[in-house]
């Protein structure tokens, strides 16, 4: 790594970091701006109860002051309490969350990369055969659904019409479906980035001179093509993680998941403000962490890449 | 003489001419030797290359029918997207219309065909309130697709607007709308969407009573107002890269020498010479921009009922899955097909306006 990568990293980082605050402060000022605060809407409030909820939940500082608290408290993962849920906290509500949802997107993200590069990769070794008009089809329709009308197809087929799974994503197997629904997009999305990738590797000169060689294709295609076809798919890693995030929370949405997305929806219908502001929060630094990453391992894996 | 002349024609090194050589060419000998086609501009080249990819083609097909349905249909259709068929003023409520399987007929409907009058069937039912669905999922095409374009256009127009000054001014101006850009590019998107149009839907609610966007809907208009803040940066960024390179041409030189101001220079040189980019990434970006919207709909953030689009029928549709599928199956249909001809369609245009880009 020579001072340049380091450079940029350095500058990737920072990039981060600022983007995270500013989403902090939007976040904030945006909730903030909402006319009538958190409490309208309420069972009808006497204006004394309305300023000791207001003193109890430090409503009626200055803005700036309310801020800073903000931003102190978060350094400490602390995202006080629901307005909803009482006496519940924001940051647990967030955990408990998180914890079906990271499974949830965790394994179809691994579904989506597995089978996406085979996909891809058959794809590009076959081309313009049936398997790959056929594989070409199959997924040019999956990345124009948006994932709300897959899942809920999902939904009718294999649970309403067969009964073979759970609607319901509390149940036993009842991830199966919302994993599917999940993984499908991007899986679609991972398996044209890997052909278009591997037909320009396959056409490049040392897969020609291995195969002046003599060595077989199937060690052509995993020794030398496929290595280096999978460069770009590393660049999808963040907005595939950004799509999950996103994705999720229409999807548990349709399966009843007791997952983040969930909660961020239920939160933002309920008007449970720092429900919203906590989540959004945890949700956007993720995805911001997922693109530096993968910004920063495309810089090391290709360095010939010059990004911006 | 002359038969001496003609005579010559046979020894090779006489000095002698042949005069009919140089009699003036006929105006269709001239022709014939023309070898130049009329001239054809980039834009005619263009489309012609677009013409040849059979698959945009019918995907440009696609979508000026679907637009021509989406925009036409309710004209003359009899029914409309917010009546309730089953009421009448002065009646009591007709609940045999709610929830018609397509091609079936409420009470009052069948008793007028036996009575010899023809009725306009419901092709796809109608929904629990007993409104006909087929002109709801016209009207829901309808708002998706103009919202879809009516966002691009707002991205384009903003997009453009400060990626030429940023890429014609350079220096400092360049690196501040830069980081700007930066930074708003790496926040999460639907994230920001999310948050931003729930919170406009509460601000403008008030804000608009009684001005004319009050019809539009406070939803429609804060996710356009969330698309101008946040989906112009790709555009500015795309913009900018041209300009950059473009502004080192010899011409905007000689226009500067002529004493061409900024101005100008960028809408006579410079945005002229961008427009292969500015048509394809706008083409590109409706069919994301109805993603979006019927996202935003689908969770209840999209257009305010009784309007439908696309994405809300859908969520609609899910509350009585079990029952009545094909109320999901049909606006689920009509959206994929938009994207994806829409899709397909800015890939061909991809390719014939761009034939440096090879992909």
């Amino acid at each position: 790594m020579n001072t340049k990568t380091l450079m940029y990293i350095l500058k990737r980082i920072l990039l981060a970091v600022v983007t995270v605050w500013v989403v902090i402060t939007v976040t904030f000022f945006v909730m903030h701006a909402v006319p009538g605060g958190p409490f309208v809407g309420e069972k009808a409030v006497t204006p004394a109860v309305q300023a000791a909820m207001e003193a109890k939940y430090g409503l009626d500082k200055p803005l700036s002051e309310q801020y800073f608290t903000y931003l102190k408290d978060i350094t400490r993962l602390d995202f006080g309490p629901s307005l909803k849920s009482r006496g519940r906290y924001v940051t647990d509500m967030i955990f408990d969350g998180m914890k079906t949802s990271i499974k949830l997107g965790v394994i179809a993200a691994f579904i989506a990369l597995a089978f996406g590069v085979v996909f891809g990769a058959i794809a590009a070794l076959r081309r313009n055969k049936i398997i790959d008009r056929i594989i070409m089809v199959i997924t040019t329709a999956f990345v124009s659904m948006p994932s709300f009308i897959m899942g809920s197809l999902l939904l009718v087929v294999f649970s309403t019409k067969l009964g073979w799974l759970p609607a319901n994503g509390a149940q036993k197997n009842g991830l199966i479906l919302p994993i599917i629904t999940l993984s499908l997009y991007p899986m679609a999305y991972i398996t044209r980035l890997t052909r278009s990738s591997m037909l320009e590797v396959l056409g490049q000169d040392y897969i020609r001179t291995a195969k002046a060689k003599g060595v077989s294709g199937v060690k052509i295609i995993f020794g030398h093509a496929l290595k280096n076809s999978l460069i770009p798919v590393i660049t999808y890693f963040g907005p595939m993680l950004a799509y999950i995030v996103t994705g999720s929370l229409v999807v548990e949405q349709i399966f009843a998941v007791p997952g983040i997305g969930r909660a961020f929806v239920n939160s933002i219908t309920g008007r449970d403000y720092p429900l919203v502001m906590g989540t959004t929060i945890v949700l956007a630094t993720l995805i911001v962490i997922m693109n530096l990453i993968g910004d920063i391992m495309y810089k090391i894996v290709d360095p010939r890449i010059t990004l911006e | 003489m002359i038969g001496d002349i003609s005579d010559m024609d046979n020894k090779i090194l006489s000095a002698q001419v042949n005069m009919d050589d140089f009699i003036p060419a006929t105006e269709e000998e001239k022709e014939y030797m023309v070898q130049m086609r009329p001239s054809s501009t980039f834009f005619k080249d263009s489309v012609k290359r677009l013409l040849k990819n059979k698959v945009a083609t019918v995907c440009f097909f696609i979508i000026v029918l679907i637009t021509l349905a989406a925009i036409f249909v309710p004209m003359f259709w009899p029914y409309s997207y917010d009546q309730a068929l089953g009421v009448i003023p002065g009646k009591p409520v007709d609940n045999t219309f709610n929830d018609l399987a397509p091609f079936e007929y409420g009470k009052a409907e069948l008793k007028r065909i036996e009575k010899g009058e023809s009725v306009v069937p419901h092709i796809f039912g109608t929904d629990a309130q007993g409104r006909d669905y087929f002109i709801r999922v016209v009207y829901g095409t309808r708002i998706s697709l103009a919202v879809g374009f009516f966002a691009s256009i707002i991205v384009l127009i903003i997009g453009m607007t400060i990626g030429a000054v940023a890429g014609y001014a350079g220096g400092k101006v360049d690196l501040i709308i830069m980081r700007i850009v930066d930074i708003i590019y790496s926040l999460p998107d639907m994230l920001m969407v999310i948050l931003l149009s729930s919170v406009l839907k509460v601000v403008l609610e008030g804000a608009l009573d009684g001005t004319v966007l009050s019809k539009i809907g406070s939803n429609i208009i804060s996710l356009f107002l969330v698309f101008g803040v946040l989906y112009w940066v790709s555009m500015a960024r795309l913009i900018r890269g041209q300009i950059l390179s473009l502004r080192e041409q010899e011409y905007v030189l000689a226009s500067q020498a002529a004493g061409a101001k900024g101005k100008w220079i960028i809408l006579k040189h410079l945005i002229p010479n961008c427009f292969s980019v500015i048509i394809i990434s706008t083409a590109l970006q409706i069919p994301s921009a109805i993603f979006t919207e019927s996202y935003l709909s689908f969770l209840g953030l999209g257009v305010n009922a009784p309007m439908p689009s696309l994405g809300s029928l859908a969520s609609d549709a899910l509350n009585g899955i079990n029952s009545y599928p094909y109320r999901l199956v049909f606006p689920a249909l009509v959206i994929s097909l938009i994207v994806l001809s829409l899709n397909l369609f800015g890939d061909g245009l991809r390719d014939a306006f761009d034939p440096k880009l090879d992909t």
